[in-house]
């Protein structure tokens, strides 16, 4: 469960979230919607823990935990996840490598043994299939000459391998075609549980076409204006944000 | 006879007979005192019962010495080295008394690289470690596959089976006598430099190796498998030779970082490559690179040069230098035979005080010559990373090819990275290509990784393996996974 209060952030000295209020339970999928600049992509940022990003004032606690006391790789093997907007590219290290290591920190961090290469590969291969991944994405290396598309299916294959218990997705159908965006509703869907909570950033409503939110929020200006069900989306849709942030 | 010269004459003729042995010693002495003289010189031939050549040899090295001028142009600084303040044979032995005198840091290093205490304490030179073999191992044996003597012996078995000759190279002086005649100095000449010259003067031991014609050597030679491979001292002498058609790959170093009394290191790598022979010498050195500030690393001086002297033959250099306190090394290829090829791949380190000046020289002579050379640079702390290098091509060397690559990777911004690539080309058919970049572990870079479960070192680790995979990958296998390893470790506590 994760609870955020009265959040406040800034980067730079330039004060981006303010007094964010949210909380998401178990099980639950939540979008978070707005315009460019409200403090979408740095709210996932400060909950993952990226440096730079200063908390003023606030509280953010998940499971229990003091979230914001956590280093990124301590929040990552404790079950968050970041679908980053722009995957970073890692050249000369190869795709298989690097997730293999991630798993097998989140393996330790939760007791389980870890996998060696040839497990691995089993583990991938089966999870590639069924997001309809060319095998050689494993050979390659992370991100390097991946199509925009691409880089965003290799984020949900990590998503899947490590099959978190909060995953934050920046805005994860950005330039993506209906396939790809099926792909990644599909991805999703097939994680949600009783032990599985989201929080999707999104721009637009289509993907929530595919991945049906518990809650929608609005946010603006750093703090959410508007809150609603899945039904807030198709609104915003028809009426733009400039009528929520007017009213 | 102007009176001078006679003079002169006189003194010579005086100094050569009456004051043979000037100091107070003998042969039967264990190790000779410190300073260096033409008496050393022939102390230590006499030692090894060299003969008469060899010492001429040895004393034509050292005369030429006293005319040299300690060189001044390599990027890198350290006071002034002090050549009569050193032990040039068998150093009495003045390491710590135990462990606990030993630097923390590094017997950190030896724990996070598995090496059981008792290896430790022979790598970090503690008096006494190495006199007793632990439990069966060789000496100074580091490498779990290749420490018994049994397991050496049957390879030696195996080599002579072949007609490979491989021992050490004083060794060979005696049961291969016509051989080192014809090749030691054939490549790096007495005089080539002015650590080379010292080194021909005075080197205690090494290796040498002889693969016959058309023979494959069938297994990865490693200065391991040498039994008595303890103590070849601070100027160490290889020689490899690769008959026609013969094919060898040859393993150099520890990734253990050995501390050791002697400063100053100067080894001398010949190899020699005759008509469609191949020779790969791959190379892990991790010297100890002294404390956070510096203190008491080694000054690792090398020169190492390769002779592809026959049509079609090949030399590939590989080496991954993550110790010593300074770096002064450039392994080089006369390219000699028509369509013969030069290769050179490299990862250097500098941490904290690290000064590495390291690179190549490719010499195109004959024709359709090709070089590669992959040369990777990671600077962090105080570090200074220098590639220095030279693609020259002779009038002869018709179509001949040389691509180059440098990169430099900077960890933090106290330290540098510095490229001085050279080209001399003389030949209007010769194709040169140079590409060069430098970069820093992007923040977003780590943040993806820790994003992703890995700590800070891990990330930092697997991206800067990521960086020097190219060259890592022409390790043998045996070399290729503890150089990945290594590299992480010689990096820790470099970021944040």
């Amino acid at each position: 469960m994760l609870k955020i209060e009265n959040l406040h952030a800034t980067i730079d000295g330039k004060q981006i979230l303010n007094g964010l209020t949210l909380t998401i339970a178990p099980g639950e999928l939540h979008a978070i919607m707005g315009p460019n600049g409200s403090g979408k992509s740095t709210l996932g940022y400060v909950l993952a823990g990226r440096e730079g990003y200063e908390v003023t004032e606030g509280s953010v606690t998940y499971n229990g935990h003091d979230l914001l006391a956590m280093t990124p790789e301590e929040r990552a093997v404790a079950g968050v996840f970041l679908a980053f907007q722009a995957p970073v590219e890692l050249p000369g290290v190869g795709n298989a490598n690097f997730l293999r290591t991630a798993l097998n920190a989140v393996r330790r961090a939760r007791g389980e043994t870890e996998v060696d290469a040839m497990q691995f590969l089993k583990l991938a291969r089966a999870r590639m299939k069924v997001l309809n991944m060319a095998d050689d994405m494993l050979k390659r290396n992370v991100n390097v000459g991946f199509s925009g598309g691409e880089k965003k299916r290799n984020e949900m294959l990590q998503m899947a391998m490590l099959s978190p218990s909060l995953a934050l997705l920046d805005e994860t159908d950005s330039g993506l075609d209906i396939d790809a965006l099926k792909m990644v509703a599909d991805t999703v869907n097939s994680l949600r549980g009783p032990n599985f909570s989201a929080l999707v950033i999104t721009h637009y409503q289509r993907l929530l076409n595919h991945i049906v939110p518990d809650r929608v929020h609005v946010l603006s200006a750093g703090r959410i204006i508007r809150s609603g069900g899945p039904e807030l989306a198709e609104e915003l849709e028809a009426t733009g944000y400039a009528a929520s942030v007017a009213a | 006879m102007p009176a001078i010269t006679e003079t002169l004459e006189t003194v010579q003729a005086v100094t050569d007979s009456g004051y043979k042995w000037g100091f107070e010693t003998n042969i039967e002495m264990e190790f000779a005192p410190k300073g260096l003289s033409e008496d050393i010189v022939r102390f230590i031939s006499a030692k090894k019962k060299e003969p008469a050549w060899l010492l001429d040899w040895r004393l034509k090295a050292y005369r030429h010495w006293l005319t040299m001028e300690v060189p001044h142009w390599a990027a890198v600084s350290h006071p002034p080295i002090d050549f009569q303040d050193a032990y040039y044979y068998a150093a009495p032995k003045q390491g710590p008394k135990s462990l606990d005198e030993v630097d923390p840091e590094l017997l950190k290093t030896y724990a996070k690289l598995g090496i059981p205490l008792k290896e430790q304490a022979i790598l970090a030179g503690v008096e006494g470690a190495g006199d007793t073999p632990a439990e069966g191992r060789m000496p100074i044996a580091v490498d779990a596959v290749f420490d018994s003597v049994s397991v050496a012996t049957s390879y030696k078995e195996r080599l002579a089976k072949d007609g490979i000759v491989f021992c050490a190279i004083s060794e060979a002086v005696q049961t291969h006598p016509e051989l080192v005649r014809e090749y030691l100095g054939s490549v790096v000449p007495q005089g080539d430099n002015y650590y080379a010259a010292l080194n021909s003067a005075v080197f205690t031991d090494g290796s040498f190796v002889y693969i016959p014609k058309g023979v494959r050597c069938p297994m990865e030679l490693s200065t391991y498998f040498r039994i008595n491979a303890k103590s070849t001292g601070q100027f160490e002498r290889t020689l490899i030779i690769a008959d026609e058609g013969a094919i060898v790959s040859y393993l150099e170093g520890c990734t253990a970082p050995m501390r050791d009394e002697n400063q100053l290191h100067a080894a001398v790598v010949e190899l020699v490559a005759l008509d469609d022979a191949s020779i790969k010498y791959s190379t892990v050195q991790n010297w100890y690179p002294g404390d956070a500030e510096g203190r008491g690393g080694i000054y690792n001086f090398v020169t190492k040069r390769a002779a592809c002297r026959g049509k079609r033959s090949k030399v590939s250099w590989t080496q991954v230098e993550t110790g010593s306190a300074i770096t002064w090394k450039y392994p080089s290829c006369l390219l000699i035979g028509d369509d013969s090829v030069g290769e050179f791949y490299s990862v250097a380190i500098t941490n904290n005080r690290q000064q590495a000046d390291t690179g190549t020289k490719m010499f195109h002579i004959g024709a359709r010559t090709r070089s590669t050379i992959v040369s990777k640079g990671i600077s962090a702390g105080y570090g200074q990373n220098t590639y220095r290098g030279l693609v020259k091509i002779s009038p002869k060397a018709t179509d001949a090819r040389n691509f180059t690559q440098c990169d430099s990777l900077l960890i933090g911004d106290k330290c540098g990275a510095h490229t001085v690539p050279y080209i001399e080309n003389r030949c209007m058919s010769a194709k040169v290509e140079h590409e060069a970049t430098t970069s820093r572990i992007a923040e977003d870079q780590l943040f993806y990784c820790r994003s992703r479960g890995l700590t800070q070192e891990e990330a930092v680790g697997m991206i800067v393996n990521g960086f020097a995979r190219e060259v890592l990958k022409e390790l043998p296998m045996e070399f290729a996974v503890e150089a990945q390893k290594l590299l992480a470790i010689s990096l820790e506590g470099s970021v944040g």
